[in-house]
């Protein structure tokens, strides 16, 4: 087995390109990769495809520092405050550039990495049926049930194939191989549709701890590009079992991205001016400690023994 | 308006359950009527009890602590899409006569006045689940004739074109505001007033919706919380968040 761990400055630098397809959040509202944006924005990339089913405000911000050119998801703002006000910004004035906006539903963009992960050219969908999605994603085609005897509607969805997945793990092996426990929304579709999956863990532990319970390996290390040993990638949204959610960072970024130059300043202070994830922690100082999960909840034991 | 939603999620339902007031009312609902429901979230989650502390989202912690599953977005909403899936809640920016919901967009999709935050699973459980039940604030600029965009579709043109654009059940059961219950009657299933609640008129109920609203034959007064349904809101809600 290779080796895959490096920093992500690296990681970043080496997977991504301009114009990517980009996987920034698949669980829904835990485990985004936030330390991954903020890199994606360090580094100036350009017109990204914002691939999120839901991302909080990560695809807010990347949209705000002009660094998207397309958005595919099904709801993009705030969760703790509202609206994004870069999104709305992007989609009602085209400023700091426009963005096309690729609509769907979440059950939709989930059967389309379904069908771009297990090589389906496309998925017949009876649930977003009515919804006007069909009409605002030039993608999504109306068709009929070619094995009904009656006239039977259906929404033909084409599989969604993004370049690189991001994924926030609570622990992993030098070789990728990842523990995931909790809700885990669209990570196995979306890592499995994308062509390269990186991989953000909270621990990095011995293969032994991981190889202990194959049942839990959500993301084996064959199919992983590199693993990053970032803790709390995913502040301020939560991580089970090790990070609460940080909803005083959430109400203070709505407050203080109202117009371009609020953004800015913000953007500047919490990623711009920091070097890297460890400076982001360090400054988050206290505020980071107090989200810190002490409980435990353990899991019963599960005997994997052969005879 | 919470106690309005919990009565309308019966005994060993599985329920779309969502977040903010929808979820204490299926809490509410566990505590009195309800004790064998079941909630499910979009993210991956499947819990009996209601989780035990406040949640911003449901994939907070307390929400997969003592869950009854975890798992994936396809697994819990293919239960939907499979038609396991008795009644959803949604709320929403704009609902219209016909109980299509608007998150996505005022105005033209191309050039909108606003762009709201979009659907999530709000089109997927307007379509699938076996009943739909909206709540949100009554007020003119929310209850409007024509929603500008459908991003989860109601009885969509009225009568027979939720049938004719696939949908073969489901639809609007019952929109819960902070002042009525509005429910689909006769033909055209369109909205009716189907029941004020307490201290509150027909006449301001009219004027703070945006359609000719008209009434249901059988429209009454929404019977007022019973001490058991309020003494479950207190034990749900502790902090008095929602009330």
């Amino acid at each position: 087995m290779t080796e895959k761990l490096m920093p992500i400055k690296e990681a970043v630098a080496s997977f991504v390109s301009d114009g990517d397809g980009v996987v920034l959040g698949a669980a829904l509202e835990n485990a985004i990769p936030f330390a991954a944006t903020h890199e994606l924005i360090r580094q100036g990339f350009r017109n990204l495809n914002a691939i999120a089913p839901i991302s909080d405000i990560s695809t807010d911000m990347l949209i705000g520092a002009g660094c998207v050119a397309e958005v595919t998801g099904a709801w993009v703002g705030n969760v703790s405050g509202g609206l994004g006000h870069n999104y709305r910004r992007a989609a009602e004035t085209g400023l700091p550039n426009p963005i096309k906006i690729n609509d769907y539903s979440n059950f939709s963009i989930g059967m389309a990495f379904f069908a771009g992960a297990y090589g389906l050219p496309y998925v017949p969908l009876k649930s977003i049926l009515g919804s006007d999605i069909i009409k605002s994603n030039p993608k999504i085609i109306l068709s009929e049930n070619p094995f009904s005897e009656t006239k039977e509607p259906v929404a033909l969805v084409p599989a969604l194939k993004p370049d690189v997945a991001f994924l926030v793990v609570q622990r992993a092996d030098r070789f990728g191989n990842s523990h995931i426990w909790g809700s885990t929304g669209l990570t196995q579709e979306a890592s499995i549709a994308a062509e390269k999956i990186i991989v953000l863990a909270d621990e990095i532990v011995e293969p032994e701890v991981i190889a202990s319970d194959p049942s839990r390996v959500l993301i084996p290390g064959f199919g992983v590009n590199a693993v990053c040993h970032v803790p709390a990638a995913s502040h301020p949204a939560p991580l089970i079992g090790r990070w609460k959610r940080d909803n005083e960072f959430l109400h203070q970024y709505h407050k203080e991205t109202r117009e371009p130059a609020d953004f800015n300043r913000w953007c500047d202070e919490w990623v711009r001016d920091l070097p890297d994830h460890d400076a982001y922690r360090t400054k988050l100082g206290g505020q980071l400690e107090d989200l810190r999960i002490r409980g435990e909840a353990l899991s019963a034991p599960a005997n994997y023994a052969a005879e | 308006m919470i106690i309005a939603a919990a009565r309308e999620i019966k005994d060993s339902e599985r329920i779309f359950v969502g977040m903010r007031l929808p979820i204490t009312a299926y809490g509410v609902a566990r505590l009195t009527h309800a004790p064998n429901a079941v909630g499910l979230f979009e993210s991956g989650v499947a819990r009996y009890e209601p989780a035990d502390g406040m949640l911003y989202t449901m994939c907070d912690g307390p929400n997969q602590l003592d869950a009854a599953w975890t798992t994936g977005l396809i697994q819990v909403m293919g239960l939907l899409s499979g038609g396991r899936v008795h009644a959803g809640f949604i709320g929403g920016a704009e609902i219209d006569r016909f109980g299509n919901i608007n998150t996505s967009y005022i105005g033209d999709t191309d050039n909108p006045t606003v762009k709201l935050p979009g659907s999530g699973g709000a089109p997927d459980i307007a379509a699938m689940a076996g009943r739909l039940i909206a709540i949100m604030n009554h007020q003119k600029r929310r209850l409007v004739e024509r929603v500008s965009y459908i991003t989860s579709p109601g009885f969509i043109d009225g009568g027979d074109s939720r049938k004719k654009a696939g949908l073969e059940g489901g639809g609007p059961a019952a929109v819960i505001t902070d002042r009525a219950i509005l429910r689909p009657h006769g033909p055209e299933n369109a909205l009716h007033l189907s029941s004020i609640h307490p201290g509150h008129t027909l006449e301001e109920i009219k004027e703070n919706t945006g359609w000719d609203l008209r009434s249901a034959p059988d429209l009454s007064e929404t019977p007022a919380p019973s001490k058991v349904e309020m003494d479950a809101l207190h034990q749900i809600d502790k902090d008095g968040f929602w009330r």
